[in-house]
């Protein structure tokens, strides 16, 4: 079957290619496989901190591989009913990492002396299990990516609220110096990761809209064409609601985030260097601002370029220590010491796989996640659409940026900034969030690989109606 | 439990781990290979077209007419399949075949079929569809290398 693509040398958006395969492949029986792999490590892993932390193998292997195994197995028989030809490896390539995730937050719980019944790594599974079906939801709630569309601004708007909702008086906490969490009775979720996802529909929407009246006026300045200053109004709400996170809830990662993420999709749909630039410019001013006025922010500086300045946290310099210790090969899962970093379950889990695992582990972990975006910006490319194709680009890029922020912190090539780590982390919302840009993609790749004579009807179904009334008129 | 199963679990990890990680990879390096990129040029073109032709015939019933090709404009060398639920060209990104000429409508212009019959619908664009040097309306029967011109942009319709 063909795609239809279109290679213009300008620019990602419009780089399209004709590609010919030989027969339409959904290539379910291939994600089945890496399917059977993916759960097979993870019982691997947890069969193994079992045996070196208690002496034994875990009593509930079974029905804990049963459990996961079921749980994996249903969205794929989803997939197969509703996007048959949906990317192939973005669910092992999840499953994978948030199984792992798991038997590192548990083998931290017995560290820590937990209770299993009350550890993280339960609340981690309950999530994990809500995230999956929440995902698997959405293919039924949401037939055709196209439909975000209608509610753009009614998702600007909500994604607004969910990030400024930590700032209410009494929904509102402040855990760890940081008010980006609101409570609801025994939970605290952070909508700061639903807001993110919402955020990058309204932007894809908005840039589609307006991409030719950004790309194509404005003036060359110094060999780059500068946009008219009323085209620049966008990106200055932008960099003004991120600042407003930094300050009002001091939350340098998601500020940049945000930020980045917005700068990076600007750049894509009108493939205009100069945003790149003036984003970057607009970066500095607010990192030296904030650099001057919060000292939170400047005691990440500080560690950033000492992490053993006495007076500080060490929290940085035991995670390089713990890594440190991991060596080439690791110490093998249950046999290290991750649990003398602090979070180490969340914030630092990089760290606590980079000690048991070594640095031959953690290379495959970031691989896979360089994999995941891959075969997100894969889908953007071969999407037919110029909505999907900067909505995959944007929710790829925003897992990207999360990664580089949060493993360049605790690897200390940039300051650390309090971020998740996409799947592996413990925290509920974060999984949740993932789960749901999985899904998003999953729901392009299908439409972006599916043949188009079989395209199921509810596509393009205005346009065809459309046409109907002018032959009939 | 015994120093060398620990080791071989330890070591079995970082092996699945890699296996895994290649395995993604193999499937995507599967995924290269096995498609088949068209180059730009009549004469390739055609003969990747003819030997689409021979691997389903069910398509040459109607009358042959299988593909438009973007001749002339900033997307020459394009082509794509006529489906059965005809196509929609125009700028809009929800058409068939997005256009990116700046003296094309929205959604331009249809091509669909009729019976053995292959019809074009000019959608009442700014610029008007012209066949040959024909300003065309609606209902227009279109054959085999009929020239179609929306903008700067000229289709063709091939075998």
């Amino acid at each position: 079957m063909r795609r239809l693509a279109h290679h213009d040398p300008r620019g990602v958006l419009r780089l399209v290619t004709a590609i010919t395969t030989e027969h339409p492949r959904t290539r379910r029986g291939t994600e089945l496989i890496l399917l059977v792999l993916a759960v097979g490590l993870v019982l691997l892993a947890y069969a193994d901190v079992a045996l070196v932390m208690d002496g034994r193998l875990p009593t509930d292997l079974l029905p804990m591989g049963a459990g996961f195994g079921v749980i994996v197995l249903a969205f794929h028989l989803v997939l197969r009913w509703k996007a048959a030809y949906a990317d192939p490896m973005l669910l092992p390539i999840a499953t994978v990492l948030n199984g792992l995730g798991l038997v590192m937050i548990h083998r931290l719980d017995i560290a820590a002396g937990d209770d299993i019944g009350q550890g993280a790594a339960v609340r981690q599974l309950m999530w994990s299990a809500l995230a999956v079906i929440m995902a698997i939801a959405l293919f039924f709630v949401l037939p055709d990516h196209r439909r975000l569309r209608r509610y753009t601004f009614t998702f600007a708007l909500a994604g607004i609220v969910l990030l400024m909702m930590p700032l209410l008086p009494v929904l509102g906490k402040n855990i760890n110096g940081n008010r980006i969490w609101i409570g609801l009775g025994p939970f605290s979720f952070q909508p700061s990761e639903i807001a993110k996802i919402l955020l990058i529909v309204f932007f894809a929407s908005y840039l589609v809209q307006t991409r030719d009246a950004l790309s194509l006026v404005g003036k060359r300045f110094l060999g780059l064409p500068l946009p008219r200053a009323r085209d620049l109004g966008p990106i200055l709400v932008a960099w003004l609601a991120s600042l407003a996170v930094l300050v009002f809830e001091s939350d340098l990662g998601t500020s940049l985030l945000f930020f980045g993420v917005f700068v990076g999709m600007l750049y894509v749909a009108t493939e205009r260097r100069s945003w790149i630039v003036i984003g970057l410019g607009l970066f500095l001013v607010g990192c030296y601002t904030a650099y001057l006025l919060f000292a939170h922010f400047r005691s990440r500086v500080v560690l950033w370029q000492d992490p053993f300045t006495p007076g500080y946290s060490d929290q940085l310099a035991k995670g390089l220590m713990g890594m440190a210790s991991g060596g080439l090969f690791g110490t093998g899962l249950g046999a290290g010491h991750p649990e003398f970093t602090y979070f180490a379950n969340s914030d630092f889990i990089i760290a606590s796989f980079g000690e048991e695992l070594g640095l031959v582990g953690l290379m495959a972990i970031i691989l896979l996640y360089a994999l995941l975006v891959e075969r997100g910006l894969r889908t953007a490319l071969a999407a037919r659409d110029g909505f999907g194709k900067l909505l995959a680009t944007g929710l790829a890029f925003s897992l990207a940026l999360q990664c580089f922020v949060v493993i360049g912190g605790v690897t200390r090539v940039i300051p650390l900034t309090g971020l998740t780590t996409p799947f592996l982390a413990a925290g509920g919302s974060s999984l949740l969030a993932n789960w749901v840009v999985v899904s998003i993609l999953l729901r392009i790749s299908d439409q972006a690989r599916r043949p188009l004579n079989e395209t199921p009807p509810s596509l393009g179904s205005d346009e065809t109606q459309a046409v109907k009334m002018v032959k009939t008129r | 439990m015994s120093e060398l199963t620990v080791t071989a679990m330890r070591f079995g990890i970082l092996a699945l781990l890699w296996a895994f990680v290649f395995s993604i990879v193999g499937v995507m390096r599967g995924d290269l290979y096995g498609a088949r990129v068209v180059s730009r040029g009549t004469g390739r073109n055609a003969r990747v077209a003819s030997r689409e032709q021979a691997a389903r015939p069910a398509r040459a019933r109607r009358n042959s007419l299988s593909h438009l090709a973007v001749i002339e404009g900033s997307m020459r060398g394009i082509t794509l399949p006529l489906s059965e639920g005809g196509i929609l060209i125009g700028r809009n990104p929800e058409c068939t075949l997005v256009l990116t000429d700046d003296f094309a409508s929205g959604r331009h212009a249809r091509i669909y079929a009729e019976g053995d019959q292959w019809f074009l619908d000019d959608l009442g664009s700014t610029n008007g569809t012209f066949v040959g040097h024909q300003r065309v309306g609606e209902h227009v029967p279109i054959g085999e290398g009929a020239r179609i011109r929306i903008g700067t942009t000229v289709l063709e319709m091939r075998k």
